[in-house]
């Protein structure tokens, strides 16, 4: 039997049993609460996989790996930052914003501000969020098919993108919160197997020593002649080569990754699902646990990578690494157990990537249509008037349309590194909700000018200087090789748009009178003690 | 039910009392320093990978070199950081906010 068949069998198995999930959750969901939090009722440890299987991407997963086997040391800056960003969600955002909140972000923003135009603010601004992070999946998916399926033409790569949003779209209509979570939690635990499964190959294969593994990955991979330069910053990002101006690329990056995790809408909605402030707690303590040893098994796989298959072969299945995990694990196989073994492991973490990106995109897909249906229409269209059934209803057809959006964007948008792709995503969420999340939270004199002005400021400037950047036009890398409109050095926003974000609340806030005293004292007392937070569904 | 003026005088009460202002103290005076601490560690590993490359490539064991140490050490405070505020959240902010919420919950009821 072929990888290829193994593959599809493993796949269709997880897809199976997630269907199964799914059709078991939609009869247990009734209310908008059980559609948009799955009824408040997964417990911490629950909640806490299903942060993991947010979070764990296809750019976790394949994206670092990928950067790691090509760049060495820059890679593991990603893990650092998407890791230590947790601590922002931990001790300023998770609890107070499960204690204020409903269902969205715009329901901690609206709470002391006039509703509609924070409503419409945070709606586009989260849709955008997640349509860019939707982006880096579906990038994610296309690449690991021509690996797994042996399918390398574009139509190919088409079908497979299409069948992946069809999936997801199933999941999110039928199985809202509750039946996304299940599968968010099923794949933590695949993809957190598989991964250790890999890892523990190839650390045995070194004896356990990783300064063998490290020396190995740096002759195969580093560059010639000077291959120890593999094992210290510099060979992607702020290389010498790009003078100050890479240098200062690389500190962007990294305030985007440490400052993006808490302004994430799919993220965010997480809190949501438990019943009190302490298992949201709990949650995000579990799903720390869980992303940090992900993130050193990330380690091991990139240099495992470099080590064993090396760069010039990834670079030749995948020009951005996407696909160094899955070549691993082939390799890794073959070398411990032949041919056979080779054909099998590389089914099982092509099957387990193929459900990390499933899941993921289920979740971001369930974020938008949550904000569309809540927040625009029957907040602002409706002005609050729209009963809970007719938001469902409008929650399932949004997911439907945003499906078949990221679809078309996924097909569009081939061949650059998905994590890069979602550090946009995160430097667009760190510039647009974090400033008006953490103003609405602790300032007192934070207003609805602030509020719109924080999040369109920091989302415009972050999206106008990604067009602006070079990663949009002018070079072989960009997403437009023929054109060249650069104006802005950087290909990460985030040390510019993040601040501005800020900047925009503040003065936002300052130039407009409104300040509601009382409101504070609400949002200030409820957040703080769970007075009048939203309480569980009982079934 | 109470009326949303009726509820608003509430929170204001319980904002001005002495047990909510320790309250927010201990979480402010705890959450605010740290946030502070962890990004300026976390920004100088991110500045000793772009200026101080040499010193990153320093090995210390084998192929082990300070900046995989520091990167790992990052991990461990992350860890560390994490456990620290759950035990300081059940120690000094839970017991307060519980009695407060059921004194509310008493009153607005």
């Amino acid at each position: 039997m072929s990888s290829t068949t193994l593959g599809m069998i493993l796949f269709l198995a997880f897809v199976a049993a997630t269907l199964a999930i799914t059709f078991w959750a939609s009869r247990q969901t009734k209310t908008a609460a059980d559609y948009y939090a799955g009824g408040r009722s997964f417990s911490g440890v629950q909640n806490g996989l299903a942060i993991g299987g947010d979070y764990m991407s296809a750019a976790s997963f394949l994206g670092i790996a990928g950067i790691i086997a090509l760049s060495g040391y820059d890679g593991f800056l990603y893990s650092i930052g998407f890791l230590v960003a947790w601590l922002v969600a931990l001790l300023l955002v998770a609890e107070l914003m499960r204690n204020s909140g409903k269902f969205t972000m715009a329901d901690v923003l609206a709470f002391r501000m006039s509703p509609r135009p924070v409503r419409t603010a945070a709606g586009v601004s989260t849709i955008v969020v997640s349509i860019f992070y939707l982006l880096a999946q579906m990038v994610g998916a296309g690449a690991l098919v021509g690996l797994l399926l042996g399918i390398t033409g574009e139509a190919g790569k088409a079908w497979t993108i299409v069948g992946v949003g069809a999936l997801m779209i199933v999941y999110v209509v039928f199985g809202g919160m509750k039946g996304t979570t299940w599968v968010q939690i099923v794949k933590a635990v695949l993809l957190m197997g598989g991964a250790a499964l890999v890892t523990l190959l190839v650390l045995g294969k070194y004896g356990f020593n990783l300064s063998a593994l490290l020396g190995q990955a740096a002759a195969t991979s580093g560059p010639p002649g000077n291959p120890g330069n593999f094992l210290i910053p510099g060979l992607k990002y702020g290389t010498e080569a790009q003078g100050l101006a890479g240098k200062i690329d690389l500190i962007s990056l990294g305030l985007a990754l440490v400052l993006g995790t808490a302004g994430l809408p799919h993220i965010l909605i997480r809190f949501y699902t438990v019943p009190t402030a302490k298992d949201a707690r709990k949650s995000v303590l579990w799903g720390i646990g869980i992303i940090g040893v992900f993130y050193l098994l990330t380690l091991v796989l990139g240099f495992g990578a470099a080590a064993l298959v090396g760069k010039a072969k990834i670079a030749a299945g995948d020009a951005a690494g996407n696909t160094a995990a899955p070549m691993l694990a082939q390799q890794i196989g073959q070398d411990m157990f032949g041919p056979v073994g080779g054909t099998i492991l590389l089914a099982l973490i092509g099957a387990v990537a193929f459900a990390t990106i499933l899941a993921v995109v289920a979740g971001l897909t369930l974020a938008s249509s949550s904000s569309f249906s809540h927040d625009l229409y029957a907040h602002v269209f409706k002005r609050g008037q729209a009963s809970e059934r007719q938001e469902v209803v409008v929650a399932r057809v949004s997911a439907f349309v945003i499906g078949a959006v990221a679809i078309g964007l996924g097909i569009l948008a081939q061949g650059q590194n998905v994590a890069f792709l979602v550090a946009l995503a995160f430097a667009v969420a760190a510039s647009g909700n974090l400033p008006a999340i953490l103003y609405s939270l602790f300032w007192k004199r934070f207003n609805t000018a602030g509020a719109v002005s924080a999040i369109y400021g920091g989302l415009v400037s972050a999206l106008l200087l990604v067009i602006f950047s070079p990663v949009v036009s002018g070079g072989p890398t960009a997403l437009f090789k023929t054109a060249d409109f650069v104006l802005f050095p950087l290909s990460n926003p985030g040390i510019v748009s993040i601040p501005l974000g800020f900047l925009c609340g503040w003065l936002g806030t300052i130039l407009s009178k409104e300040y509601n005293a009382a409101k504070y004292a609400e949002i200030e007392v409820r957040s703080l003690t769970g007075v009048g937070a939203e309480k569980a569904t009982p079934h | 039910m109470t009326t949303r003026e009726h509820d608003a005088s509430v929170y204001e009460q319980v904002q001005e009392s002495t047990e909510f202002q320790t309250l927010k103290r201990h979480f402010r005076r705890w959450t605010f320093p740290m946030t502070v601490a962890f990004l300026a560690w976390y920004l100088l590993y991110v500045v000793l990978s772009g200026w101080a490359r040499g010193f990153m490539g320093i090995k210390l064991l084998g192929e082990i070199n300070v900046g995989l140490v520091l990167g790992l050490l990052q991990f461990v405070s992350t860890f560390l950081i994490a456990w620290a505020y759950s035990r300081h959240a059940e120690k000094k902010l839970d017991p307060i906010a519980d009695k407060l919420r059921h004194e509310v919950e008493e009153k607005t009821q």
